[in-house]
């Protein structure tokens, strides 16, 4: 399915300083049941944002109306574990287009290019500096500039550039995606299937 | 630059249709596995594009993640799971997929079904919307999870784009030490390398280690390596490895066998051929192993204690929200550990030769009475299997039942549910929060050092336990 454009993103962010967040922590299993891609960001996070008897859990960056926006800021190996693309819907779902952290996991960060959530990666240091400019001040704006690779806390003027290869950049420009491309060179690899060699 | 090729690298150029320029490779897939979970957005996909099923006798399907382990000859009593099961067979039958529905007498975990009925081969390229699709790479395949979008791509077009991993070899010499198996020689490795320490590369295990251990061996350590962060591990294949998939219902047989074998004979690492990455572990430092924190890097030697944040590198806040999931403190021995629940399944650790493990241990001995079991077979081969070694009757003995094949408490996605609070020693692969239900805390651990918990109510060294069978 193709999605939302992405070109230059201007935007509060939300702040998430936790390393190793998991696939089942952005969406747990038991919300896999579902046989279309429907209402997934209710669930995103859902134990760490509601408690048992599901009534918010109040000290949790989602449920507390100071921080809010299209970009997530993670801490270091986001999105490790599971290859459900149910997390990256989640996160698209929920309102976000942007993850930034200092790490991604592979899978998570592949599924989320074919979505249309951009995965930012930045240094450590620069990850710091979002974190600290958000917590002095939740209003602060992050700006995600996709043509020219960089990130921007727009307030201090601090700058990164990161990495994307470009033929992923040019998908998440144009809103389309990896299905369109295979889907146009299928007499191709039913010839290449041919020459396999078993 | 060098010919020299890796193993790694000799399967996945002799799949690549062309490379997109400053972009990813368009990988040929031979192997695509299908569940209920990950699939069902994948068929509307093709049947909103009209785009249909390219090879359908290239995808098999099995129900397995969503699947009671009880009364499997009943109707499925939650709604939405029997909706997602209905959705897989009515998507099979629709594009001609073959399909091991629950009930089916080959239906099992897909990462067990596909090496005993020979769907996995030396040399194939292997995706499943699983990220312990890796469990494969034991045959010297290219395997690996792959998200909904990418299971449409397969479907559609029997390929995915993927910019190449890079290498990495992990070398284990020497002889293991007793009590420890391959379940102990992953986790060692991922508490050495972190969860996210291999993350962008392929392995490839290497060594005596990994040369002497069973193909049921190699599938544990190649299923965990997802969970240091590699897409997937792989072994070389050799004689154990034709011996095991020779004869199974989808092997070639006759002429296409010999030129298999040719063809599965040259699939090794050339000598002098280059790893981004290389490491080498002694055999010698590995003993039974067990987790103590909220992701599989978390693991340490079961004799030692609870590592205190101050000596590890960094994530100090992370770690003690870790141990404070766990009730955990520093400083503190794992052993003697009251545990609630044993489970011994999963994609890891549920094949035979794991409740073979299983047995020796609580074979004279009883459950212990604060402890609930769950023996789940990761299909109705080990089912059957466990039954006709007359395993079952020495289980039953010792007071513990067997359940019916599925991932079941692995991931908790159906009724076994660890409730919130208690603790159990599990042979599967994820001790993330709340993985075997809501507030549910998870100790990894081998089949050996499971029934240990079993049988004593804690966590024990299965070392003593194994005193009169050395």
């Amino acid at each position: 399915m193709a999605y939302d454009k992405f070109e230059i993103l201007n935007s509060t962010a939300v702040p998430l300083p936790i390393e190793n967040v998991d696939t089942d922590q952005i969406i747990p299993a038991r919300f896999l049941k579902a046989t279309e891609r429907k209402g997934f960001g209710d669930n995103l996070f859902r134990d760490w944002r509601y408690n048992g008897d599901n009534t918010p859990k109040s000290d949790f960056v989602l449920n507390n109306p100071t921080y809010s926006g299209k970009i997530l800021v993670g801490g270091k190996n986001f999105g490790s574990g599971s290859s459900r693309e149910h997390a990256a819907w989640a996160v698209y779902d929920y309102g976000f287009r942007c993850v930034i952290s200092s790490f991604f996991a592979d899978i998570f960060k592949g599924n989320c290019l074919n979505i249309g959530v951009l995965p930012v990666q930045v240094s450590p240091e620069f990850a710091a500096k979002v974190f600290a400019a958000i917590e002095a001040d939740p209003n602060t704006e992050i700006s995600v500039n996709l043509p020219e690779q960089t990130v921007t806390i727009v307030k201090t003027g601090e700058k990164e550039s990161f990495d994307i290869n470009g033929y992923k950049k040019q998908n998440m420009l144009n809103g389309f995606d990896d299905i369109d491309y295979l889907n146009n060179i299928k007499s191709e690899i039913s010839e290449f299937a041919k020459e396999l060699p078993l | 630059m060098s010919t020299k090729k890796t193993l790694f690298d000799k399967v996945w150029d002799s799949h690549v249709v062309k490379h997109v320029e400053d972009g990813p490779d368009v990988l040929f897939i031979d192997r695509h596995l299908v569940h209920e979970v990950t699939s069902p957005v994948a068929f509307l996909g093709i049947k909103n594009r009209k785009s249909g099923v390219l090879f359908p006798n290239k995808t098999f399907a099995t129900a397995d993640h969503n699947t009671p382990t009880i009364n499997q000859h009943l109707p499925v009593a939650d709604p939405l799971s029997a909706n997602q099961l209905k959705a897989l067979e009515e998507n099979a039958k629709e594009y001609g997929i073959s399909h091991w529905g629950l009930g089916h007498e080959k239906n099992g975990i897909v990462h067990v079904v596909g090496p005993e009925y020979g769907i996995t081969q030396p040399g194939a390229t292997i995706v499943c919307g699983d990220s312990h699709t890796s469990t494969h790479g034991a045959f010297g395949a290219i395997a690996f999870g792959i998200g909904t979008s990418e299971v449409e791509m397969v479907l559609s077009t029997q390929c995915i784009m993927q910019p190449k991993p890079k290498k990495m070899r992990i070398n284990i010499e020497g002889e293991l030490n007793f009590g420890v198996t391959p379940k102990d020689v992953a986790l060692y490795i991922i508490s050495q390398l972190t969860t996210s320490g291999a993350t962008g590369y392929f392995v490839e295990y290497a060594g005596d280690v990994f040369e002497n251990m069973t193909m049921e061996g190699r599938m544990t350590v190649c299923n965990l390596s997802i969970e240091m962060g590699a897409r997937g591990g792989m072994i070389a294949p050799d004689e154990k490895t034709f011996e095991y998939v020779k004869g199974r219902e989808f092997t070639p047989t006759g002429a296409a066998w010999d030129k298999a074998m040719a063809y599965w004979k040259t699939l090794k690492t050339d000598e002098g051929a280059e790893f981004d990455k290389e490491l080498t572990f002694s055999a010698s430092d590995i003993e039974p192993m067990i987790t103590y924190g909220t992701n599989p890097g978390m693991g340490m030697g079961i004799s030692k204690s609870i590592p205190n944040a101050e000596d590890l590198e960094g994530g100090v806040a992370t770690y003690k929200k870790s141990l404070g999931y766990m009730a955990f403190n520093e400083g503190e021995d794992m052993i003697g550990k009251p545990i609630d629940f044993v489970f011994i399944g999963s994609c890891t650790n549920g094949r035979i030769e794991d409740f073979r493990a299983f047995t020796s241990i609580v074979k004279g001995r009883k459950k212990a009475d604060n402890v609930t079991a769950w023996l789940v077979p990761g299909s109705h081969k080990v089912e059957s299997a466990i039954k006709e070694e007359g395993l079952l009757d020495i289980l039953t003995e010792a007071g513990f039942e067997l359940r019916e094949p599925g991932c079941s408490a692995c991931l908790a996605m159906n009724d076994d549910k660890v409730p919130a609070g208690k603790l159990a020693v599990s042979t599967s692969n994820r001790n993330f929060e709340g993985r075997q239900g809501p507030g549910s805390r998870t100790l990894l651990a081998s089949p050996l050092v499971a029934a240990a918990a079993a049988v004593t109510g804690k966590v024990t060294d299965p070392r003593e336990l194994m005193k009169e069978l050395a």
